[in-house]
């Protein structure tokens, strides 16, 4: 689906079926240097079961037209305009956001700033801050395949490194490995930097005013299940889920039970 | 972190079953799996869950090679099929229809050149043949109604070298993918999805399995091919599918829109699936792909430098040599070597070739390559023996012409067992 946002095209996969606005809304946010195909097995259940689906391609990413966004406060600000534009919770909170790694921080802000449709928040995979070193951060900049050797190592678990996966015959590192290397160059660095720079997240936790869902995997060495334990601590009305083994590419290594967390959350 | 390739080789696609902890891949010898519950069927269906539901599709056996080969040739994933045949026609049925063109090679396995010379046709698919180390004419060939460009890491009979990197290039030009054949290299050799192919088949009956007891092939997606900015080329990767939910399958995956297809309608209609024994069976054989591949290599050459210097020789085609074609781009393409599969021209014609096949004991004398044992086949008097020797020539194969396959052998008694052959030649 094609979305117009302010002069720029935008895309969002809607599922395999038509986005109709009168439908509570599942929106699906991407990590940094990803696009909407993370989502592919979830955001298709969604839209198979009474929802109104869009897993979007960020500005900058995949699809979608333009420079990506420079800060998790302009993503955020995107997610709204998108809403205004498709009618999604224009008339009642149903709107969900599902986010991963910097989805889960751009869900986490709009939430904050745009209450007013927002029903529940899902953040996946998250860490408030969401700190990235130099170590990864100078590659990014100077070396992307440097950089996205780094993360696809980091990203998965010892078991998900070795393979297993639950789409018959597919490779997750190779697969993670060129969904990366599709981004257009800058876009790394940009994201990353982004997540480095949003510092008043544990701040908009504590002040979220809707219910939130918090899934871990237990060897996540990106954003680490102590770090996401201490965000679902700052969160009024917040459930958590730790998967058992997985890393921080969990919507790959655990899609079912992804799902299954998200069945029990968004209702 | 990431493995490397000996790692992978053992490891790639594989836990350790989680019920009885079994190290080795189980075999999963059924044709269907129980779905939980009715909601669960139906999720599997419409792909919102991941799993297996019929053997034809998709077997967990099958799975774990099918990762194993991605994870060696740095790919996103792979479709294991019947045999190297049944491979090449799934990624050329994925990605065109009748009124499509290919342009390939003109140096191809005779089974490759069957199926686009005389086969497809009959379907509205034809090829352009043209010389593999003439990029003008790789580039002359193309038309717009061309879907793909296609040849083989080492070309079939002389060791044309795929000068991967300019084809590609010229293919992306175009709005095409590069298809390679890399039988004869495996990824020990070369991994041409680093060189910019963007398909790779193999028949895994050959070096993968090693060991000449089963026949299967193996499809790979480097998933790096854009399917959407070619310009409407690829409906069937790019638009809805009406066979399968209405289903755009690059929406759905933008890198494994092909591997969808080619699984959700290739292996569901034309069937063409590998059994899972067939898969465990290739395993085997994969795990010691590096220390076959190293073996192979340090026979050959020595076979080679030994034919090349015997007076019963007149030639010997292979890359590594000075005197051959593409030696340069072997050096550059195939440092570790160029496969160990070659020919070598006997002086005397088609008796001295059948008296050197005859005076053999340890190669064995068949239409096959890549086993872990030496074969061997004179041409002239076999695959082609209904040429004339003006034919054969024009072939490119001469009426002395023998091609060997190393095998993995003691290097002494294989030499012994050449020289056998050559002198039982030389008195011919």
């Amino acid at each position: 689906m094609q979305i117009d946002i302010n002069g720029q095209a935008a895309y969002a996969y809607t599922g395999g079926k038509p986005f109709d606005a009168g439908l509570p809304c599942v929106v699906f946010i991407h990590g940094a240097q990803n696009d909407h195909s993370v989502w592919s097995l979830q955001s298709r259940w969604f839209a198979h079961h009474g929802f109104a689906v869009l897993a979007v391609d960020l500005p900058g990413h995949g699809r979608s037209a333009g420079k990506p966004l420079p800060s998790v406060e302009d993503l955020a600000d995107w997610i709204e305009l998108l809403l205004e534009r498709v009618g999604a919770g224009d008339t009642a909170k149903t709107v969900s956001l599902v986010g991963h790694s910097m989805g889960s921080l751009t869900a986490l802000e709009c939430a904050s700033r745009h209450p007013a449709r927002i029903a529940r928040i899902a953040l996946i995979g998250t860490a408030v801050p969401m700190p990235v070193s130099d170590v990864l951060l100078g590659p990014a900049k100077d070396n992307e395949p440097k950089a996205i050797s780094m993360i696809n190592g980091w990203s998965h678990s010892p078991r998900g490194t070795v393979g297993g996966n639950t789409v018959p015959g597919m490779w997750m590192l190779g697969a993670a490995r060129r969904l990366m290397e599709r981004q257009k160059p800058g876009v790394l660095h940009n994201d990353l930097a982004a997540c480095n720079a949003y510092s008043h997240g544990m701040e908009a936790a504590a002040a979220l005013a809707c219910p939130a869902l918090v899934v871990s995997g237990s060897r996540d060495m990106m954003t680490h299940p102590k770090a996401a334990a201490k965000l679902a601590a700052a969160i009024k009305d917040v459930r958590s889920v730790s998967l058992d083994g997985a890393g921080h590419a969990l919507m790959a290594e655990q899609p079912d039970a992804v799902l299954d967390a998200l069945r029990g959350f968004i209702v | 972190m990431t493995y490397n390739f000996d790692t992978l080789a053992l490891h790639a696609g594989q836990v350790p079953d989680e019920t009885f902890g079994a190290r080795a891949t189980p075999i999963y010898l059924t044709t269907s799996f129980v779905f939980k519950d009715s909601d669960q069927a139906a999720a599997l269906f419409n792909m919102e869950r991941a799993g297996h539901v019929y053997s034809r599709i998709s077997n967990p056996t099958n799975a774990v090679l099918e990762e194993r080969i991605a994870a060696l040739e740095g790919g996103v994933g792979a479709i294991a099929v019947a045999s190297g045949q049944a491979a090449m026609h799934l990624a050329i049925a994925t990605l065109m229809g009748a009124g499509s063109h290919i342009v390939a090679s003109r140096s191809l396995y005779g089974g490759s050149h069957n199926l686009l010379d005389y086969t497809l046709p009959r379907f509205g698919i034809t090829t352009t043949f043209v010389d593999p180390r003439d990029l003008d004419a790789w580039r002359a060939a193309i038309r717009p109604e061309t879907r793909l460009l296609f040849g083989e890491t080492l070309g079939n009979p002389g060791l044309d070298v795929l000068d991967i990197p300019r084809v590609a290039a010229l293919a992306h030009e175009h709005g095409l993918p590069l298809m390679v054949d890399s039988t004869f290299t495996t990824p020990w050799l070369m991994r041409p999805f680093d060189h910019g192919a963007d398909l790779i088949f193999h028949s895994a009956t050959k070096f993968l399995g090693g060991h000449g007891i089963a026949i299967g092939g193996l499809l790979v997606d480097g998933g790096s091919f854009d399917w959407e900015a070619s310009g409407g080329k690829f409906p069937t990767l790019t638009e809805p599918y009406e066979g399968f939910h209405g289903m755009d399958f690059s929406e759905e995956s933008t890198v494994a829109a092909f591997l969808l297809r080619a699984r959700r309608e290739g292996l569901r209609d034309f069937g063409a699936c590998m059994s899972p024994m067939t898969a465990f069976q290739l395993l085997q054989g994969v795990e010691t792909l590096p220390l076959r591949m190293e073996r192979h290599i340090a026979n050959t050459r020595l076979a080679v430098a030994h034919l090349a210097k015997h007076e019963a020789v007149a030639g010997v085609g292979y890359p590594e040599l000075k005197n051959h074609p593409d030696h340069a781009l072997a050096q550059k393409l195939l440092p570790r070597g160029a496969g160990s599969v070659f020919s070598f021209d006997l002086k005397g014609g088609r008796a001295a070739g059948r008296k050197f096949i005859e005076a053999l004991r340890v190669f064995s004398h068949l239409a096959n390559v890549g086993d872990a044992k030496s074969l061997v086949i004179h041409p002239a008097s076999t695959t082609h023996f209904r040429m004339s020797d003006a034919a054969l020539v024009a072939a490119g194969i001469h009426p002395g012409t023998i091609r060997l396959s190393i095998g993995l052998e003691d290097a002494g008694d294989l030499i012994e067992d050449l020289n056998r052959g050559l002198a039982a030649a030389a008195k011919a």
